[in-house]
């Protein structure tokens, strides 16, 4: 027999619609960055306290050793889409840098790369 | 550190790093999951993302007003094989009506790996159809279930249409040896569509 209990975990998804945490934007501001794209906390002094919400600040606490927008995304739980807002937000304040990676697209990548990636395969 | 870190001296960097993002496609229970996390530590993803007029059927909407958005899971690997050279795998859903994805993951793809069932051929069809479209290069690799008929490479070969010079590879999703075999040969193919006159 359902209960009420089967809507709580996490495959119900959660309890606060992605878009009121992102206050109805669908489009992050700012230039745009890749999902791999390396994230990294600046230290400055958070400014106006009240324009962040508790999920820019859990963004931030990971943003604290550099990572990626993908790896942030999947440690909150959030869509990456929303992910991509609050991160946008942040870096408007000056609280984190986005940089993007070094892209490797076939028939751009050079070859010594892709030998230094086919050695660390062979490695793993 | 793989993405840089703080210098001694207290100033803050954040490396570029040398970013290899590969595309794992197939049909639903294929084994793209398994794949992923035999080679690396596998991270759930979710994107939010707005419903397709064919999404809305089959999701159903009945009863809920305004559902416009879909949650679509997909999983992420990350082998980090050098401090500045990091390889992305990324599993994405196999149903045509989750392509508003791809086309952002395929952006800056080195490549991809179509992961096919012989029992279920068709169901890789629509990926095949997708990189060969938007000129990535990709390989196919069979995963070989128990019970399911082994067919040869090339009566695959000759039921997917592929070209000679395309690399079908069998494995085992679950072996982290066979996923390794994979992503070497993908990346050997990517190496030789770069330059065919050097690689074989």
């Amino acid at each position: 027999m359902p209960s009420h209990e089967e809507w709580l975990d996490a495959e119900a998804g959660p309890v606060v619609r992605p878009y009121q945490l992102t206050r109805g934007r669908t489009r992050a501001s700012g230039e745009a960055f890749d999902m791999v794209a390396t994230v990294m906390a600046t230290q400055a002094r958070i400014a106006a306290p009240g324009g962040l919400g508790p999920e820019h600040f859990s963004v931030l606490q990971l943003a604290q050793k550099p990572t990626t927008v993908v790896d942030i995304a999947s440690d909150v739980a959030l869509p990456l889409g929303v992910v991509r807002i609050l991160l946008a937000d942040l870096r408007e304040f000056g609280l984190v840098t986005i940089q993007a990676p070094i892209p490797m697209k076939a028939r751009q990548v050079d070859r010594e790369t892709l030998k230094e990636v086919l050695h660390g395969l062979r490695g793993l | 550190m793989a993405y840089g870190g703080y210098e001694p001296d207290g100033a803050v960097t954040a490396r570029r790093h040398r970013a290899i993002k590969i595309l794992l496609a197939g049909g639903f229970g294929v084994g793209k999951t398994t794949l992923v996390g035999a080679v690396s530590e596998i991270r759930p993803l979710r994107t939010e993302e707005p419903l397709t007029e064919t999404g809305k059927n089959i999701d159903s909407t009945a009863g809920v007003e305004r559902k416009t958005t879909t949650t679509v899971a997909m999983d992420f690997g990350r082998i980090t094989l050098r401090e500045d050279l990091v390889l992305y795998l990324f599993g994405t859903p196999g149903q045509e009506r989750f392509w508003f994805m791809w086309d952002e993951l395929a952006l800056g793809a080195l490549g991809a790996v179509v992961l096919a069932d012989t029992r279920r051929l068709a169901d890789c069809f629509p990926a095949i159809d997708y990189f060969e479209r938007r000129d990535i290069p990709f390989i196919i690799a069979l995963n070989v279930f128990d019970g399911s008929r082994r067919y040869t490479t090339e009566e695959v070969r000759a039921a997917l249409d592929l070209d000679p010079s395309l690399p079908i590879v069998l494995c085992d999703a679950r072996s982290k040896e066979s996923a390794k075999e994979v992503l070497i040969t993908l990346i050997e193919h990517v190496l030789y569509v770069t330059d065919p006159a050097v690689s074989r």
